[in-house]
């Protein structure tokens, strides 16, 4: 038998009596403020952006949105992100409770565009935030995505006595810029 | 098989007073901000009660929702493997190496990977395994297992991270400053994201009706080590599953509340499909847990999600830090999943606990774990798998305990042994309860005495 009908098999045998599965509510009884939430993870927010102000040293800029002009194109291979100094992107939405933004390839272009370069600013609808992540995850876009992110805040750990430390292995900084409009240059 | 004896290892803990005092403090801390997060979340109790019926709905189910996952998955463009045990996973892994030509491996952190020793087996077949969460790669850097299952290196303090760093990746031994050595890790790491032919990442969740799969992480490792290699491989165990996509917020919204005290971990990962012109295999692996499945009253342990709560608030898994077990799984969770591993080798361990049941009220999935403990001290008993001298005690107690009569002579016994017998007497290997601990000094009178004159 193979280890697949083996183990389907013994699952089978095994299984305890059924029990039933629950529906859950949206639980909407908490209003949630996206940008403090936000910054509690170490993201930083803002209502508008001057690229160049904020990243004086960046040297090099790789942008998939129209309304910043990057001085890098979108590369075929991910790993030619590794020198990015600021990568801009556009979150599909956010979550409020978590201060999150969710990205997936058709955002990124890259997947590794949320990781690789030191710097990332996603620019964010404020009209697209929804309230808590039961509204996130009833969000029709988490099946059309092969890879999706929910991304709060920078990379980060604690994991030397407890210290936080910001930008462990992928971006050091993450600027969120909320607006109806955002306005970025 | 050698029994494992926590005790005596957690003596050796416990002497390092410096290591035990911060490692204490660091875990209670962790403990008190869970608490603050779950006690802001109204519906807290809710959520536990779904997350709990979740789980054992999809266990009770769990053939069906694994014929779903692979059905869907493998629509989606993935490869689905199946590992009866940890040599079967192992061997899928190396193949898949082999196959693409792989020669350095990264990786994220991965239970699963520890419980199937994968690493030695792959470096003794030349594969370069990198770990890239820090607390996984300073482990692997001293040649020590995780302590525990999400803050791997708890129990070093940042000058033994020094040592480390400085004898492996070059670092100046006498720099002791955190960000320092996190970001000399950083430097040391990425280079490998970019020359890895292979990347793994365990999974948190796998979601029956969208056939994919779920990493939480805080440092990034996991999106780096899938998302630039040409091959991704994902181990997952099968107790992973759950029906819906939806029932990911239930979860979501505890794991890294109960685990760090923090609303969401910073990145949390959803994986449907390979990208364009990579591969994406998933490794569905039993190693034990189908059997699990059928034990009446420890199947529930399977609902776990690896958050830690448990031993973050446990009195003696904080005083003996994790390397005291002797296994992959320490703290309550460990204690009551180790046993069906190897019943005699983790024998000791249900006995390393108060069973004050503060792991079951912090567990987000409501695991019964502090009566799954007594349960194993009696399965234990009735295997005839107790040392000698527990034995002895336990049946001598048991005599005088049933006997009014023994008991109240005993006690008399006990009250003129204290006070007059040579400490030699009372205080040897024969009563475990003495070796740390003086004895109390007897009242001059029982409460039966006192009744009796009293009622």
């Amino acid at each position: 038998m193979s280890a697949r009908d083996d183990i389907l098999a013994r699952v089978r045998r095994n299984q305890p009596v059924a029990v039933a599965l629950p529906e859950v509510p949206l639980f909407d009884s908490l209003v949630h403020d996206f940008k403090q939430n936000l910054e509690r993870m170490g993201g930083e927010f803002a209502s508008s952006l001057e690229i160049h102000r904020k990243f004086p040293n960046a040297k090099v800029i790789c942008s998939t949105v129209p309304e910043v002009e990057g001085n890098r194109p979108l590369p075929s291979d991910p790993r030619e992100l590794a020198d990015v100094d600021v990568a801009v992107v556009r979150a599909r939405f956010g979550v409020a409770e978590t201060g999150s933004v969710w990205l997936s390839e058709a955002e990124c272009g890259l997947n590794a565009i949320g990781f690789l370069p030191q710097h990332l600013v996603v620019l964010l609808d404020m009209k697209a935030i929804v309230p808590n992540l039961h509204h996130a995850y009833r969000h029709p876009a988490f099946r059309e995505a092969g890879y999706a992110v929910l991304m709060t805040g920078p990379s980060a750990t604690a994991d030397i006595e407890g210290i936080l430390v910001r930008g462990a292995q992928g971006i050091r900084s993450l600027t969120v810029v909320g607006s109806a409009e955002s306005e970025v240059s | 098989m050698k029994r494992v004896d926590h005790a005596e290892a957690s003596s050796h803990f416990i002497k390092a007073t410096k290591h035990l005092e911060f490692h204490d403090k660091r875990l209670w801390d962790l403990r008190q901000k869970r608490d603050r997060e779950a006690e802001a979340i109204p519906e807290w109790e809710e959520l536990r009660a779904a997350a709990s019926a979740i789980k054992e709905h999809t266990l009770s189910h769990l053939a069906e929702y694994l014929e779903q996952f692979e059905r869907n998955a493998v629509a989606n463009g993935m490869y689905v493997h199946w590992a009866r045990d940890a040599a079967e996973h192992n061997q899928i892994v190396f193949s898949l190496l082999e196959k693409h030509a792989a020669k350095i491996l990264v990786k994220s952190k991965s239970m699963l990977t520890e419980e199937c020793e994968m690493r030695p087996f792959l470096e003794t077949r030349g594969i370069e395994v990198v770990e890239t969460d820090l607390g996984e790669r300073i482990q692997q850097l001293d040649d020590e297992p995780p302590s525990h299952i999400v803050v791997p290196a708890v129990h070093k303090l940042r000058r033994d991270v020094a040592q480390v760093f400085s004898r492996t990746i070059g670092t100046d031994s006498k720099n002791t400053e955190v960000a320092y050595l996190a970001e000399s890790q950083r430097k040391d790491t990425r280079p490998y994201y970019l020359k890895a032919g292979a990347g793994m990442t365990g999974a948190n969740f796998a979601v029956a009706e969208t056939g994919s799969f779920v990493v939480c992480t805080n440092e990034g490792n996991a999106d780096l080590s899938a998302n630039l290699p040409p091959l991704h491989i994902a181990s997952i165990g099968i107790e992973k599953l759950i029906p819906r996509l939806s029932d990911l917020a239930v979860f979501v919204r505890m794991l890294s509340r109960s685990a760090l005290g923090s609303p969401i971990t910073q990145m949390t990962s959803h994986f449907r499909a390979p990208r364009p012109g990579a591969e994406m295999h998933v490794v569905l692996v039993d190693n034990g847990r189908a059997e699990r499945l059928g034990m009446e009253g420890f199947w529930r342990s399977l609902k776990c999600i690896r958050c830690g709560a448990c031993m973050n608030t446990c009195p003696v898994y904080r005083r003996s830090g994790g390397l005291s077990y002797g296994a992959t799984y320490s703290g309550p969770i460990g204690v009551i999943i180790d046993p069906t591993f190897n019943l005699r080798k983790y024998s000791a361990l249900p006995f390393a606990s108060t069973l004050n049941g503060s792991c079951t009220n912090v567990c987000p999935v409501k695991i019964d774990i502090h009566d799954q403990i007594y349960r194993w001290r009696k399965v234990i008993a009735e295997r005839g798998q107790l040392p000698m001298v527990k034995k002895e005690a336990m049946r001598m107690a048991g005599k005088v305990l049933s006997s009014p009569k023994l008991y109240r002579l005993a006690v008399k016994a006990a009250q003129a042994g204290l006070d007059y017998l040579p400490r030699s007497m009372i205080y040897n290997p024969l009563n475990a309860w003495g070796k740390q601990r003086e004895l109390p000094s007897a009242p001059k009178q029982s409460f039966r005495e006192w009744y009796l004159e009293n009622r």
